[in-house]
């Protein structure tokens, strides 16, 4: 099979995004919405001043954080769509371990992802767990411990962990400010979590194309029947790639936790962790494309806050220009794939 | 015995939509097709049904709109992943989704407004019959629109020709193909048939068990758990609608549980069916493991519990087919 020319590939793509937008404007038909100008206020909602754009780098942390570690278990054929409830274990890690301090500085903070990242990784390892030895498919108990997650966050929230008085869905307590982590400038995002997303798309990069436990990944993937005959172990590798995703989602909880609210709510996980599914499906989960990818979906996420503020409209128009974008890509896939078959037989 | 009749009473209304998303998802499966859109779909085809029931004042005409919805849900992912050969599991993921935030979108307006629902049916002088009395002396007509489901799927699958072709497709595209069987258009068609049931599940929801629509409506989550059950009722519609039951069961005593320890806030009693959800297929798949087998092997008696354990699901279940690389 040879390689489309890149010419082609950006023609593809372009045919992709124009369905994606003749999708949104059909699909969105009914809501009256004006569509020029729901797509003006959405991306000057996301991209029209430079505190925007701080939000918009602040909700790119968390995605990116996510779906770079999506790619681990997808290397080896694996759908960890539990990510959503790592992200939340991890906030509740990261704000159990700062419980005991009142104030501090980076070595709390620094031990508080740590614990976030811990948290994380043992919720990925029990969706894991169920998977290699109990073969309860990884959906439904990534799903299934998702919801759980959430539950535990409200017991937390109205329970043990309440505001001395009231209980309510505004969270716990807020942090010391010493705990926060420190801001780039007047922006609202920090320094420390950019430095953590990039941190984590080279470690992963590494992880994946330079190191010989990426290539046994790739190969339990491909074929894990060949895998166990050549003693790649691919038990244990299953399992730690599910650690390693759940480690970096939960990382995605701490700095949603230390950077963005500054305490325990619950809707700390902001949806990242389903975004960042439809992020790798997107790139095909290939990692030269997935932090652009993320930077757009974070720019479509901040954008529409605008929406119910200046046209009345509810602000899931962002999602589903996402879940538009993804399945348009898939059809136009389809599409590609039909073609060649149809020249191949002609 | 009054208040067993008036439990049961609120398993049959909970479980009812729950029993009409199973069947539809097992008419899908029995075709090899796996629509895991399910729970975004109940949420955009409650919605809608709400929707047209509230602009024409008519309940009925919302039930259709919630089953042309579904239907055409399943009917995007069927053609995207039957002819155009993309992934059915990261399609239905994408769809779920998507439908989700489409129906919070589009239903923006519809928020805690008032519209009509389906009310309640009651079968003339069955009152005074004991426990059937309480039962069915007021109760909404999706129960038995579920009921009948359950029926229909069954007769459909196992007594007629039509069924028999379902089953084909699902077990072994090819033996069909070469039956003369257009296997693909078979499977689109059950593809939509389920996602007309699964749209009568949302519409069940939004104008019978949880009347009425906004954010969150009360039935997220739904979708998830209806795929969980019919793994759990071996893709056989009179198990798997046992299996709606038993999970609407939790459910009703999740209430019961939230006034027997009232300090345990409300929410966390609306996850309780998820680790029930994982718990249960754990043990359905338990019985194919291999060291559970070699425990079996190892006491024979045990073997007899085994027939319990075993589930069949089609063996072309999410596997492409494509008649132009023949037989």
């Amino acid at each position: 099979m040879n390689r489309d020319s890149l010419l082609t590939q950006l023609g593809w793509l372009g045919a992709a995004l124009a369905l994606a937008l003749v999708l949104t404007v059909l699909v969105t038909l009914p809501s009256g919405a004006p569509p020029l100008k729901t797509i003006y206020v959405l991306f000057n909602g996301g991209v029209g001043s430079l505190s925007k754009l701080g939000r918009v780098l602040a909700g790119w942390v968390p995605l990116t954080l996510c779906a770079v570690g999506l790619l681990v278990p997808f290397t080896a054929r694996l759908w960890n769509i539990g990510v959503e409830g790592q992200v939340i274990m991890g906030a509740i890690f990261c704000t159990a371990a700062l419980r005991p301090f009142d104030g501090g500085g980076a070595l709390e903070i620094a031990l508080a992802m740590g614990a976030a990242m811990l948290g994380g990784a043992l919720w990925a390892l029990l969706a894991g767990v169920l998977r290699v030895f109990g073969r309860v498919h990884e959906i439904f108990s990534g799903l299934g411990l998702n919801f759980v997650a959430l539950g535990v966050t409200l017991w937390l929230i109205f329970g043990p962990w309440k505001r001395p008085g009231v209980a309510s869905m505004s969270g716990t307590e807020p942090l010391d400010v010493s705990l926060w982590l420190p801001r780039l400038g007047t922006l609202s995002v920090s320094w420390v979590g950019l430095a953590l997303a990039v941190a984590a798309i080279v470690a992963i990069a590494v992880l994946l194309n330079r190191s010989g436990w990426g290539l046994k990944l790739r190969a339990v993937g491909e074929n894990p029947k060949a895998a166990t005959l050549f003693a790649l172990g691919p038990r244990r590798r299953l399992l730690q790639s599910f650690a390693i995703c759940g480690a970096l989602a939960g990382l995605a909880g701490a700095t949603q936790v230390l950077g963005v609210y500054h305490r325990l709510l619950p809707a700390i996980s902001s949806n990242y962790g389903y975004t960042a599914l439809l992020v790798g499906m997107m790139a095909s989960f290939r990692l030269s494309l997935v932090p652009f990818i993320c930077l757009f979906f974070a720019v479509l996420n901040v954008g529409s806050i605008q929406l119910p503020l200046q046209l009345g409209l509810d602000s899931s128009l962002s999602g589903v220009i996402q879940g538009i974008m993804v399945l348009s890509l898939f059809i136009i896939q389809g599409l590609r794939l039909w073609l060649k078959r149809r020249q191949e037989a002609d | 015995m009054e208040t067993f009749g008036l439990t049961i009473a609120a398993i049959l209304l909970a479980g009812a939509p729950l029993v009409l998303a199973t069947l539809g998802e097992t008419l899908t499966e029995k075709a090899g097709i796996i629509n895991l859109s399910l729970d975004g779909s109940i949420l955009l085809s409650a919605m809608a049904a709400f929707a047209v029931s509230a602009t024409f004042d008519n309940p009925w005409l919302g039930v259709l709109g919630g089953m042309a919805v579904g239907a055409a849900i399943a009917g995007v992912l069927g053609l995207i992943g039957i002819y155009l050969g993309q992934s059915q599991l990261a399609v239905g993921f994408i769809l779920t989704l998507l439908s989700r935030d489409l129906a919070y979108f589009l239903g923006h307006s519809f928020s805690r407004q008032p519209g009509p629902d389906l009310g309640l049916w009651s079968i003339p002088g069955i009152g005074d019959v004991p426990l059937l009395g309480p039962i069915f002396a007021s109760q909404s007509p999706v129960v038995y629109l579920g009921l009948a489901a359950i029926f229909g799927c069954w007769w459909w699958m196992y007594r007629t020709e039509g069924g028999m072709r379902l089953r084909a497709v699902g077990e072994s595209p090819r033996a069909a193909f070469g039956r003369g069987i257009r296997v693909r258009l078979v499977r689109l068609y059950y593809c939509l048939a389920g996602g007309a049931l699964v749209g009568m599940a949302g519409a069940a929801y939004s104008l019978a068990v949880k009347p009425g629509w906004g954010r969150p409506q009360g039935c997220e989550g739904a979708g998830w758990i209806a795929l969980a059950i019919v793994i759990f009722g071996g893709w056989h519609p009179v198990r798997t609608a046992l299996g709606a039951f038993f999970f609407a069961g939790l459910q009703v005593s999740g209430i019961y549980l939230q006034e027997v320890f009232p300090s345990i806030p409300a929410p966390v009693f609306q996850v309780a069916p998820f680790p029930m959800m994982i718990l249960t297929l754990l043990a359905v798949n338990m019985g194919r493991m291999g060291w559970v087998q070699d425990i079996i092997r190892r006491h024979p008696f045990l073997a007899r519990f085994s027939g319990a354990w075993s589930i069949n699901a089609p063996a072309a279940l999410g596997q492409d087919f494509d008649p132009k690389k023949g037989l």
